[in-house]
């Protein structure tokens, strides 16, 4: 499938030049074309942020809801529709700040979405605060004498709860990126894609220097179904470990074990009320 | 009409569920009307706890103070219901816990003759035989039912109960052939043919008749029950019925599952709606519909998590940020329950509107004789459309509703955001756009008023004084009035209460006295007439100690009212 397939006609993007959103983008619709999923089965949730506006710019199904939300609704849309591809992207805020508690729960449920975060290590939108990620000592407007808190560790938390794919890519590195994010869809189950990426605007801490020299690809002969070797990497500060990191294949996707799908395998939105089972439910209730 | 109301009272833990679901079970086995409601503390073991069971031989739905027979199971039973209790009253049960004895106190040891019967864990079916016997109810019927209800049991443990509510039996038979009780009540086929529902039933088989085969919700009393009929009703009807991790999380669920094409609700209490007051209003801008069971309890904050209150009307009519059309159903009839939230899911498709539908504690957990419910014109549409190429998910149109398009179905893109967005969906700071797509938006409460349920008028047409209520207190108002006999008052019963009916100021006009009878503090209700007809209701008459209106406290209230001269 042509990339073209998913361009907008005309957008007026509100990313700053040289962001790190332009190369997700483009990678973006790089792997969703060679994985031939076709804009109309594809469904794009998002929260609220820059990375969220993601969605805006490339044709999609759409779901953009409310800071942090994002993975709810996901999770909801693939429930009752199995047959869409279902993508929650936003960024480190709205995915590990607001919504985490949802990214808890969501990987604890396991449907078979893709979860990819853009990962700047600072708010973007409302002017440069600390992000969950961002590191101790890194000065904003609002922490003035540097960050203070310890930084959010998404790939731990996630190891730790035995979600069933687990990976880091950095977005200038878009051939590695674009390899990962079409495992991350094709893997059926929740799959993490923590994606740092550098913020020009508002992080100088971590700039494309910073990426480059704290950054390395876990080896060939990583072995990706070994969690205890796998949350030790995501314990790694020095230099941040990129790849797939875990992956859990005994693990079934949420909406595989619904019972309501047991005697009935279509989408919920070509179902109708059965009367006659409503009939004997309610004739039940004579005692 | 004659009707007997038993009470019986004693810590949670000790079965009274156990009693009132056999008791009315077999009562309505047997030809009586029946009504029950129950009051408890928030714990799982322990306090006090109570259960009303009215016995009539006409329908009777509503909760009375007066107590024909006090069953108290503990030390601390008499103390809590004496409120309710006259010199009339009949006290049965172990002599400890009668306290003070007369004519009409019986001692009768449940947990020996439990034990006769082979163990004192038997001692609540004793209780159910022993009223059994005294409303001369068949034995089989009782024999039978008590097959059923321990079925799972071994064989021992079901002779023991049978055994235990033979002894029980006995003694209310012969408590009858001594004269020292009189309870003849005449009995009914009609009641026979009837369905035996709690409030959480009507509202779960209304969800289901209307399509619903999504919820998601996080548990808080008094809602919960709702989440759990439909969870164990997934496999037969097809529903996904999830706990998620927090109210906030329900909300998005829900909404992210009807956007695909479900039909999805939530079901909480005033808490929960807090948490989910920016859902609400997600719904509000992305126009896709999402159903709410708002099962009231008393706050503010967590309150008094098991008992009842009308306190939520005007924070449901206001929660979430923005303006955007809504719609309220209260319904207080059992056929209302019902029916109402079938067609909360219809409006909600129809018009693309969250419908909250508001019921509470006292609702929820009585258990009503319903006339059986008729499906054979039950219809559902599909609201929804397939898309093409061209498809804009918020096409500007004339009456406000844009053809709702649903992923996956169709050529077309379906994009929705709760950015202020253009046609197709997509974020827009057109300022000359937003005036348009917030006109679309609020266009469609025109056409939701042509469909809305208006108040139903009991009583005299040519009133002087009207009563007006709206949901919950429906039984109990109607019984008063009932009592009260007098031709020239009449009751106006709202089972939607939003967008309130446009004729409300002409019935209010037409009165020369008005009453609103609402269980709040602040006569929320009464705000709203104001609000939206300019009338200031006459009186009010409130209730917010955490319990329902007994019939009898409205009819006192009334005659007070009655008797004072002007408005």
């Amino acid at each position: 499938m042509d990339t073209k397939i998913y361009d907008m006609d005309k957008i007026d993007i509100a990313w700053c030049p040289g962001c790190g959103n332009f190369g997700i983008l483009k990678v973006l619709k790089e792997a969703l074309s060679e994985l031939d999923i076709s804009p109309e089965r594809l469904v794009i949730v998002s929260g609220i942020g820059q990375a969220a506006k993601t969605p805006h710019y490339l044709r999609a199904n759409v779901f953009n809801g409310l800071h942090g939300r994002a993975l709810p609704p996901a999770t909801a849309i693939k429930a009752v529709n199995r047959n869409l591809v279902v993508i929650a992207e936003g960024g480190d805020g709205d995915m590990y700040g607001e919504g985490g508690n949802h990214f808890i729960h969501t990987i604890r449920r396991n449907p078979d979405i893709t979860n990819i975060v853009h990962n700047n290590m600072v708010y973007g939108l409302t002017k440069g605060q600390a992000s969950p990620t961002s590191q101790q000592g890194f000065k904003t407007p609002v922490q003035v004498n540097g960050v203070i808190l310890e930084p959010f560790n998404p790939l731990a938390v996630a190891i730790g709860l035995g979600a069933s794919f687990v990976s880091r890519a950095y977005s200038d590195d878009m051939k590695e990126t674009k390899e990962i994010i079409k495992k991350a869809i094709k893997h059926k189950g929740y799959a993490l894609v923590d994606l740092l990426h550098p913020c020009v605007t508002f992080n100088r801490m971590n700039d494309r220097k910073w990426f480059k020299e704290h950054t390395y690809y876990l080896g060939k002969d990583y072995d990706l179904t070994n969690r205890d070797e796998a949350f030790k990497r995501a314990t790694e500060t020095d230099k941040l470990p990129l790849g797939v990191f875990y992956i859990n294949k005994s693990a079934m996707p949420f909406e595989k074990k619904l019972i309501a799908y047991k005697n009935n395998k279509k989408p919920m939105y070509e179902r109708e009320v059965n009367l006659k089972k409503l009939k004997n439910l309610i004739a039940s209730k004579k005692g | 009409m004659k009707d007997i109301s038993i009470v019986i009272c004693g810590e949670a833990g000790q079965g009274i569920q156990t009693v009132e679901k056999i008791l009315t079970s077999i009562l309505k086995l047997s030809g009586y009307y029946i009504f029950s409601t129950t009051e408890f503390m928030s714990r799982i073991r322990g306090g006090s706890n109570s259960t009303l069971i009215r016995i009539s031989d006409v329908p009777v739905n509503s909760f009375v103070e007066k107590t024909d027979i006090l069953i108290p199971l503990d030390s601390k039973a008499f103390d809590h219901v004496k409120w309710r209790t006259d010199k009339d009253t009949i006290l049965l049960g172990r002599e400890e816990f009668i306290q003070k004895k007369s004519k009409r106190t019986f001692e009768v040891k449940f947990t020996e003759l439990a034990k006769e019967a082979g163990s004192k864990l038997y001692a609540n079916t004793v209780t159910v035989g022993l009223i059994a016997g005294m409303l001369s109810i068949d034995f089989p019927i009782l024999e039978k039912f008590i097959r059923g209800f321990f079925k799972k049991k071994d064989e021992k443990i079901i002779n023991g109960n049978i055994e235990a509510g033979r002894k029980g039996y006995e003694i209310g038979e012969r408590l009858v052939k001594e004269n020292k009780i009189d309870f003849k009540l005449k009995r009914s086929e009609k009641a026979k043919d009837h369905l035996l529902l709690s409030g959480t039933d009507l509202i779960s088989m209304g969800a289901i008749g209307g399509g619903c085969n999504f919820i998601s919700s996080y548990p808080m009393s008094p809602s919960t029950g709702v989440l759990t009929f439909l969870s164990r009703q997934q496999e037969e009807f097809g529903i996904i019925a999830e706990q998620a991790e927090s109210e906030i999380s329900a909300i998005n669920m829900a909404l992210g599952a009807t956007y695909a094409g479900a039909r999805g609700m939530v079901t909480t209490s005033g808490g929960g709606l807090a948490l989910m007051s920016e859902g609400l209003s997600l719904a509000g801008i992305l126009e896709t519909p999402v159903v709410i069971h708002l099962g009231m309890r008393p706050g503010p904050a967590t309150g008094l998590p098991t008992r009842s209150e009308q306190g939520d009307l005007l924070f449901a009519l206001f929660a979430g940020h923005g303006e955007f059309p809504r719609i309220i159903f209260a319904p207080g009839k059992t056929e209302d329950i019902f029916e109402l939230t079938r067609k909360a899911f219809e409006m909600a498709d129809k018009f693309q509107v969250p419908v909250i539908i508001m019921t509470d504690q006292y609702l929820l957990d009585s258990s009503f004789l319903v006339p059986l419910i008729d499906i054979s014109k039950l219809k559902n549409k599909k609201y929804f459309v397939k898309t093409n190429k061209n498809y804009k998910r918020y096409k500007l149109t004339k009456d406000g509703i844009s053809p709702r398009g649903i992923p996956g179905y169709g050529g077309g893109l379906v994009v929705v955001d709760s950015d202020e967005h253009d046609e197709e969906g997509h974020i827009t700071e057109d300022l000359d756009f937003r005036t348009k797509i917030v006109d679309k938006r609020l266009r469609k409460m025109d056409l939701i008023r042509k469909e809305m349920e208006p108040p139903e008028l009991i009583g005299n047409k040519n009133y002087k004084m009207l009563v007006i209520g709206w949901g919950s207190t429906y039984y109990g108002i109607k019984e008063a009035l009932e009592r009260l006999e007098d031709s020239k008052t009449a009751f106006l019963y709202y089972k939607q209460v939003y967008p309130l009916y446009p004729d409300t100021g002409k019935y209010l006009a037409k009165a020369e006295k008005t009453v609103v009878i609402e269980n709040n503090a602040t006569g929320q209700f009464a705000k709203l007439l104001k609000m939206e007809t300019g009338i200031q209701a006459d009186n009010s008459i409130l209730k917010y100690n955490g319990l329902p209106f007994s019939v009898e406290k409205i009819v006192k209230e009334l005659k007070a009212i009655m008797k004072q001269g002007g408005k």
